[in-house]
């Protein structure tokens, strides 16, 4: 049975794996707009005064088109996220939420087993009626997800 | 009613549950979230933190600035040298601005007499009563080695909740040849605390310190934690549980 458990482990982490491959080189762009802030580099600036991947310097303007750009519908696990993407001047001036999630998903929640006192569980997954997430990659990544394809579309 | 906008970097969420809510209410909070980027944003060059570190004479800071570097300089003392926002001469409170701003602004709503409501940055949360269906707010916590899912749903009526962390990449996920490699031990760290501001400074120092993180956390009256590691393993402080949906 531990053999078992333990192969599976490895299939999920190589699926997972393959995953967030495909995933990084869809969100690359590293969107403008997300260098305005300070915020989300807590860890690294706290561990080695690095600033963290997420939160490149403004890149110099590209050669965007003017326009509207509808980026793709991303999962935020508790919704979906759209954004337009508005492009002025060849710079990305304003993005705007076309869609995030304001619904109340019905989502079937597992029944919880009585289990002796534990300070430590193996995580898992969840079917889960949530209102917000928390969690280290949290800060948007549909977001962003959503706003890369949208500037693709901006550049072809 | 609820509403996202794009500040300080990354989507901030407000969804008031009480009905009497305008958009005025939420430019109000947005707007004094606005007026703190702009003082404390290291990413602006005209900020005051940007001129500071340009060398702005000491007295000419302002109380707000002096204030909040003061909490920074509290919470190091607090956190035995684990929070520090001096890096190579130069000063970054981020770390702390956020959920010290997140905390005003809810104090901002309960002041205009909300007293269902959250405020969400990047996952950094203050919540106040109940949500619209009437239930505590449901927060689900994600799993940093799957975005799409949640490991944990907590039920919270009046607390802060953030978590400290690292996404992880996918040529870290698993290395059979040399597993641990490249791994760093605690993947996240999401703090339950008495306010967003406590909850926030807290799970970064917490985060900070690896896997001591959690027993910091245990130490701390009226704090809970659960963190998990790079062995896909949780562990969590006492009390956590009453939390647990």
């Amino acid at each position: 049975m531990k053999k078992l458990l333990l192969s599976a482990m490895v299939l999920v982490s190589l699926a997972l794996y393959s995953y967030q491959r495909s995933h990084d080189e869809t969100t690359a762009v590293k969107p403008p707009v997300l260098a305005a802030g300070p915020s989300q580099s807590k860890p690294a600036t706290n561990a080695s005064g690095t600033p963290p991947a997420d939160s490149t310097p403004t890149q110099p303007a590209s050669a965007y088109k003017d326009g509207s750009f509808t980026g793709s519908l991303a999962n935020a696990y508790y919704g979906y996220v759209q954004v337009m993407a508005i492009v002025k001047g060849g710079q990305l001036t304003n993005v705007q939420f076309l869609r995030y999630p304001n619904d109340h998903r019905n989502s079937i929640e597992i029944n919880r087993q009585a289990m002796p006192y534990l300070s430590q569980e193996a995580i898992q997954a969840q079917n889960a009626d949530v209102d917000i997430v928390t969690g280290a990659t949290d800060t948007s990544y549909a977001f962003r997800e959503s706003l890369a394809s949208a500037l693709a579309e901006a550049k072809s | 009613m609820k509403q996202t906008r794009l500040l300080m970097g990354m989507p901030i969420t407000v969804e008031i549950a009480d009905a009497p809510a305008t958009a005025a209410d939420f430019d109000a909070v947005y707007d004094y979230l606005t007026t703190v980027d702009e003082r404390y944003s290291t990413y602006k060059p005209n900020s005051e933190i940007s001129r500071i570190n340009r060398g702005l004479p000491r007295q000419k800071w302002s109380g707000e600035m002096r204030e909040v570097l003061e909490l920074c300089a509290q919470t190091k003392r607090q956190t035995h040298g684990y929070f520090d926002i001096e890096h190579g001469g130069q000063l970054d409170p981020s770390g702390l601005v956020k959920g010290w701003a997140i905390q005003h602004a809810a104090e901002l709503l309960r002041g205009y007499g909300f007293a269902n409501f959250y405020i969400d940055a990047g996952g950094d949360i203050q919540i106040s009563g109940l949500s619209a269906r009437g239930r505590p707010w449901h927060i689900g916590i994600r799993n940093p080695f799957n975005r799409t899912e949640i490991i944990k749903t907590i039920a919270v009526r009046g607390e802060g909740v953030a978590t400290s962390g690292t996404s992880i990449r996918g040529q870290h996920v698993y290395n059979p040849h040399r597993p641990g490699a490249a791994l760093t031990d605690i993947l996240s760290i999401t703090v339950i605390g008495p306010n967003i501001y406590e909850a926030d400074r807290f799970a970064t120092a917490a985060f900070a310190m690896g896997r001591g993180g959690i027993h910091f956390i245990e130490n701390l009256h009226g704090f809970e934690a659960y963190m998990v590691d790079n062995k896909r393993m949780a562990t969590y402080t006492n009390d956590f549980e009453r939390y647990v949906v």
